[in-house]
């Protein structure tokens, strides 16, 4: 009896087990992790809306170390998890070198979109548009004709989110100064605050009073102090206003949220190719709610709402810093 | 007028950024000095952090954020002291160990405890350090009566009142506590007999013992001392410095400063001098991207790793020689 109930159990969780296998998709966070408040979380946002609505599960883990990242993939392929989402431009190089290897499976990278295999779908955000948006908001707030920017780590997707931004704060203010730094060249420079607000002390004192921080965690600082120092600040990838109430202009949106529930949502049948989410897809945008009305005048958002359709039907070029790898507006 | 604004700028930023590093780095002087290496003040200080703002965040008592940052510095230390002094184990493997439990357990328990992603909340009030302003300096409060910014006031006054209202005013107690620190180290390391006993444990412990001293009391008591000091230097970093813990938000503060003691060849005076140096290169680094010099750029990942040339250099015995305490590393094993 006792040996037929548990072969009965084992029967039962193997086929469980097997069910649940058959098309769980699953999500590979990138180092900053789960919690970011930033770009990882608004994937884990995503991640959650499509459990809650559907009640599926879905796996994931959060990437301790650069040595995970092939391990991570390969581990979920062999476990049949599909469609598997990766997190970050990192996940390029593991990625061409998995993928090929699991034909039957769909990856999803965001952040990526220059791979060449047919089971990847690439999403990537056009954040020089909502960039440009949040610059033009920038320069409208500031009365000392200078605005900051701090990115995180220096590479080409951060000097991108600054180009953007520039030329925003450019179109509104011609002779607006921007004030751009980076706060480092490893990984570190995604978790630092502290060096974020020194960042923050050192272009307050340039000048600046409205900042742009598109550095992960090290944003934080950036927003603590510039709330401390009684200036604005404009926070990324999630919507950030809610951090300090009053004192966050807005937040530059990137609906990572939204390319990860779709990809969930469309399970293993998911569309490979390149994606750009741009404005005219919502894929970036500008973060408006109660914790930042008092601070957007009509007409700043009126500005915005113009700008958004001149860049939707083309009547507004924001230049790439992808296109050659130089900023017209900008000098890092 | 423009020029000295910035320099003053940039040196207070020097003072803001070396004192984690001085705290760090006088910590590992008690405990280098007494033959016990310590690579996990990285692990301490972020522990310190960790607990520091999470309860000055749970109770909004700041002090009491210090006490925890403390206690939770001189657990990892008192580990650390079991490891290589009672069970004499190698002190290295002791000290990575503990970088790499700070470094989980303060995400794990963030997690568990607040559920905001491995960080703690904003702290705000009474749960922060606050600066302390000097009397007669120029500070908010003068700008608060005027009804002008601090920095308009600032560009009126003349050097003397710019120095002590900027330079020296205005920083956190904790930041006066470090520099106090330093001729405190020193009194005690070379005027005490604590002092004279705690050298002589780190050269020759062998010969302390034979003076009938407890070779493993002095040495519980310097890793004692570091982990004090650590748990001050977290503490600083999230409860003055920012408002709340983030993870690893200690940044490799812990390795700048253990090389800023071998830059210092393990003499107090000479750490102060060294951390100011190292915070300085991090100042201007953040202040000036890129520097011109007549033509040359110097990148800003230059000025980041300089402080690591520049311990390479003294250790590779181009600018004097910097020799470590003779008996550290190396567990005392009484003869029998």
């Amino acid at each position: 009896m006792t040996l037929m109930k548990s072969l009965m159990g084992a029967a039962a969780a193997v086929a469980m087990t097997a069910g649940a296998a058959l098309a769980e998709p699953a999500l590979i966070f990138d180092l900053g992790g789960k919690f970011d408040k930033s770009f990882n979380e608004a994937a884990h946002n995503g991640a959650q809306r499509w459990a809650n609505e559907t009640g599926g599960k879905y796996r994931e883990i959060e990437l301790q170390s650069e040595a995970q990242r092939e391990q991570a993939l390969r581990r979920f392929a062999e476990a049949g998890a599909n469609p598997i989402i990766t997190m970050g431009f990192a996940m390029a190089d593991p990625l061409a070198a998995v993928a090929s290897d699991y034909p039957d499976t769909k990856f999803v990278a965001v952040d990526v979109n220059w791979l060449d295999a047919p089971n990847i779908r690439q999403v990537s955000f056009a954040e020089h548009e909502g960039s440009y948006l949040v610059g033009m908001m920038a320069a409208m707030a500031s009365e000392s004709g200078t605005v900051g920017f701090i990115g995180g780590m220096d590479i080409p997707l951060i000097r991108h989110f600054g180009c953007g931004y520039a030329q925003g704060a450019k179109a509104v203010n011609p002779d607006i100064n921007v004030v751009a730094n980076m706060t480092g060249t490893t990984p570190a420079a995604w978790n630092d605050p502290v060096k974020g607000s020194e960042l923050t002390k050192a272009q307050i004192s340039q000048g600046a009073d409205v900042i742009y921080a598109a550095a992960g965690g090290t944003g934080v600082g950036v927003l603590q102090t510039a709330a401390d120092e009684g200036i604005l600040s404009i926070g990324v990838d999630s919507n950030q206003n809610h951090l300090h109430p009053g004192k966050v202009l807005t937040s530059m949106l990137k609906r990572v949220d939204v390319a990860v529930y779709d990809a969930m949502k469309a399970g293993d049948d998911v569309e490979t190719g390149v994606f750009t989410m741009g404005l005219a897809e919502d894929g970036v945008g500008v973060a408006m709610d109660d914790n930042n009305k008092e601070l957007v005048s009509v007409r700043m958002s009126d500005a915005v709402t113009d700008a958004r359709k001149g860049i939707i039907n083309g009547d507004i070029t924001v230049v790439s810093y992808y296109e050659n790898d130089s900023c017209p507006a900008l000098q890092f | 007028m423009e020029v000295l604004v910035t320099l003053i700028q940039v040196l207070d930023s020097t003072i803001r950024l070396a004192t984690p590093l001085l705290l760090a780095c006088l910590a590992g002087l008690y405990s280098e000095r007494a033959g016990i290496f310590d690579i996990g003040l990285e692990g301490k200080m972020l522990m310190s952090a960790f607990f520091s703002a999470a309860v000055a965040a749970v109770t909004g008592s700041v002090w009491l954020g210090l006490l925890a940052g403390v206690a939770s510095s001189l657990v990892l230390s008192a580990l650390h002291g079991v490891a290589s002094i009672t069970f004499r184990g190698n002190q290295l493997i002791s000290g990575v160990a503990i970088n790499f439990l700070a470094s989980g357990m303060t995400v794990l328990v963030a997690q568990s405890w607040f559920q905001q992603g491995g960080r703690t909340p904003s702290l705000f009030g009474g749960g922060r350090f606050e600066s302390a302003e000097f009397p007669l300096a120029i500070g908010p409060n003068d700008a608060e009566e005027t009804g002008r910014s601090v920095s308009e006031l600032m560009s009126e006054a003349n050097v003397v009142q710019m120095i002590y209202s900027e330079l020296l005013s205005g920083h956190s107690v904790l930041v006066y506590v470090a520099f106090l620190m330093v001729p405190a180290t020193w009194w005690i390391l070379f005027r005490t007999r604590f002092g004279l006993r705690l050298r002589a444990v780190g050269e020759n412990p062998a010969a302390v013992d034979t003076a009938g001293v407890s070779v493993v009391g002095l040495r519980f008591a310097a890793v004692a001392i570091c982990g004090v000091l650590c748990g001050i230097a977290g503490a600083y970093l999230a409860t003055a410095l920012q408002a709340g813990f983030v993870k690893e938000m200690t940044a490799g503060r812990g390795f700048i400063a253990l090389a800023a003691l071998i830059f210092a060849k393990w003499r107090p005076w000479h750490a102060m001098w060294a951390c100011l140096l190292f915070g300085l290169l991090q100042a201007i680094a953040l202040r000036f991207q890129n520097i011109d010099l007549g033509g040359v750029v110097i990148p800003v990942q230059v000025m980041d790793a300089l402080p690591y040339i520049l311990t390479v250099v003294i250790l590779a015995g181009f600018v004097g020689k910097a020799i470590p305490p003779r008996a550290g590393g190396e567990p005392y094993v009484k003869e029998r």
